[in-house]
């Protein structure tokens, strides 16, 4: 026996009068499989529709500002790191930057390039990952165990470059921790095709996924409107349509001689997240290959003994060179930043990583203060999911690919 | 010497007295706004069609202890269409650190907000659920203030009763 739609309409609405549905409440997190770092989310169900929500972080609190007042100008730099631990060296990048604004020095442009050419590495890198786990979490494991294994090559860039691979600490003041090793470029050259090769795999794997597309199609969508109401910033404002990144509104460093366009997207929904990033991680590869033709020789430290650390052939070899390093790593002799204040903001791998530094003539930041990108995005979930349903969660949490370590600091 | 932008001396023409100061550190525009004057000149900031500051970007305050008032909270402000940036200071006394929430015009403030409220101790009068958010609830003090100690150790809290568990707390009253 078949009934027409109406008639089940009409047979659901009875039910559901009989039936009244009992609302019932969801802890899910701090830890859950399908929470990737620690936050949780509190849900108020009716059936499987979520009615309410809440969103609890902080799991992860370090007390980066409070240690960052404690830390010299260089030293300060390692707790970057652990802010957006999937690409610190953008963290590092932009700590520095704001250093040297108040410092009023530019680095050579050698180090410049150096440090956009490992920037970009550092945002395919967070993309793959953002859209490995995402995917992860759908049911398409493959997907993550393609991106570990490109990002496996990133890492290779970024281990060469400054010797680790996830606690990176790549510059300092005035320019970076050690100049570019021997045979980099070749390294880099070798990585991007096969970075590039992973992506397209990924791209005919899941893009026209039927399996995919259902699940994460027209789910937490966000208007342009309502995204720059909610501060959204990076690929999830620009998959809502509007064309915001920091590199090409407020350039910085070299980005204003890079070739490169800005994805933007149209719903706003998961997908829209997750094609600006696929995209997004196509244009980094093509900004690194620029930043390898264009890298001129040459230093990569200002040339002020008062900033940068010495050469060990100085060190080791006449006694000036010996007193410079000492300078450089005593207590109120290293770096002396004048007293002011500055904001630097690089585009992350999230969007706006901006640093607000006071200075107030001292050994170290007198406030550092660290603008988290993806802090706006998840104070938005509740916004996103409601009236969803309890499996669309995932996919949204999933897509706004929220660090904990950069949104608890 | 970095020359001041339009909208900032425009901004400072049309509310006279109520921006205390106005300064280009680093070639960065800088207002110190009235606590008072502070939503009128919001509300002017984000609809007039000269400035269109419609991305909120960040909220936080410092606490230059040895000076007075002691905190400053430090607004940024963005605008995508003109790409100008505007970083709004309200300076605050230390027996009364308490200013109007900015959620009426950037509803985004609203986790900034709790977390100064939470790190600084500075109230917002207005916000709609002005609680800790990176702390726990039985958190003393607020650590961000120069006054308390990195090494300050916490009292233990007390194991909550089930019947008031903050999952209980946290579901809205129907």
């Amino acid at each position: 026996m078949s009934i027409t739609e109406k008639e089940f309409i009409a047979v659901a609405d009875v039910v559901e009068e009989e039936m009244p549905v009992q609302e019932m409440f969801l802890n899910m997190g701090p830890s859950h499989p399908s929470m990737h770092g620690v936050v949780r989310i509190m849900v108020r169900l009716s059936g499987e529709r979520v009615v309410w929500s809440d969103v609890e972080i902080g799991y992860l609190h370090r007390a980066f500002e409070k240690s960052c007042e404690k830390q010299t100008w260089n030293t300060a730099i390692i707790y970057t790191d652990r802010l957006n631990y999937v690409s610190p060296i953008i963290n590092n990048v932009g700590y520095c930057m704001a250093v040297e604004k108040l410092l009023e020095v530019t680095i050579p442009e050698r180090g410049e390039y150096a440090r956009v050419l490992v920037s970009e590495a550092a945002r395919v890198s967070d993309h793959l990952t953002s859209i490995g786990a995402a995917i992860m979490e759908l049911g398409a494991f493959t997907v993550f165990l393609y991106t570990m294994k490109a990002r496996e090559w990133l890492y290779e860039i970024f281990e060469a470059a400054c010797g680790a691979r996830v606690t990176t600490n790549f510059t300092r003041v005035g320019g970076l921790c050690a100049p570019l090793p021997e045979g980099f470029e070749d390294l880099c050259r070798g990585a991007i095709p096969r970075v590039r090769g992973v992506v397209d795999e990924i791209d005919k794997l899941i893009t026209r996924n039927r399996i995919f597309i259902d699940r994460v199609q027209g789910i937490g969508v966000v208007t342009a409107e309502e995204a720059v109401r909610m501060s959204f910033t990076g690929p999830c404002l620009r998959a809502s349509g509007v064309p915001y990144d920091i590199r090409r509104s407020h350039p910085y460093s070299i980005y204003d001689r890079l070739d490169f366009t800005v994805p933007v997207g149209t719903n706003g929904d998961v997908l829209d997240r997750y094609l600006v990033r696929m995209e997004e991680t196509r244009q980094s590869l093509h900004i690194i290959e620029q930043c390898l033709k264009q890298m001129p020789p040459g230093p990569v430290n200002v040339d002020d003994k008062r900033i940068t650390r010495p050469l060990k052939t100085d060190v080791y070899g006449n006694i000036e060179g010996l007193m410079n390093q000492f300078k450089w790593v005593m207590d109120n002799h290293g770096v002396k930043v004048p007293p002011g204040e500055a904001y630097m903001s690089v585009e992350g791998g999230n969007g706006e990583l901006g640093f607000y530094i006071v200075s107030d003539g001292g050994n170290g930041p007198y406030k550092c203060r660290c603008r988290p990108p993806c802090f706006p995005l998840v104070q938005a979930i509740p916004f996103m999911i409601k009236d969803h349903m309890i499996a669309d969660v995932i996919p949204v949490f999933g897509s706004l690919n929220m660090i904990a370590g950069e949104m608890d600091r | 010497m970095h020359e001041y932008p339009s909208y900032l001396t425009e901004l400072q023409k049309r509310f006279g007295e109520k921006i205390e100061e106005i300064a280009m550190p680093h070639g960065q525009a800088v207002a110190v706004v009235q606590r008072e004057a502070l939503s009128d000149v919001l509300l002017y900031l984000r609809d007039d069609d000269q400035t269109l500051f419609d991305l909120f970007v960040d909220l936080t305050a410092v606490d230059y202890i040895a000076r007075q008032p002691r905190f400053e909270v430090v607004i940024q402000l963005v605008s995508i269409p003109f790409r100008h940036r505007i970083r709004m200071k309200v300076r605050l006394d230390e027996d009364d650190p308490v200013m109007p929430s900015i959620t009426p015009f950037y509803p985004a403030a609203n986790w900034f907000e709790r977390e100064c409220y939470d790190l600084y101790g500075i109230r917002f009068e207005g916000h709609p659920d002005l609680k800790r958010i990176l702390l726990y609830d039985g958190f003393v003090g607020h650590p961000l203030r120069k006054d308390y100690p990195i090494d300050r150790r916490q009292p233990r809290v007390e194991l909550r009763k089930p019947e008031v568990r903050r999952n209980d707390l946290a579901i809205e009253p129907k």
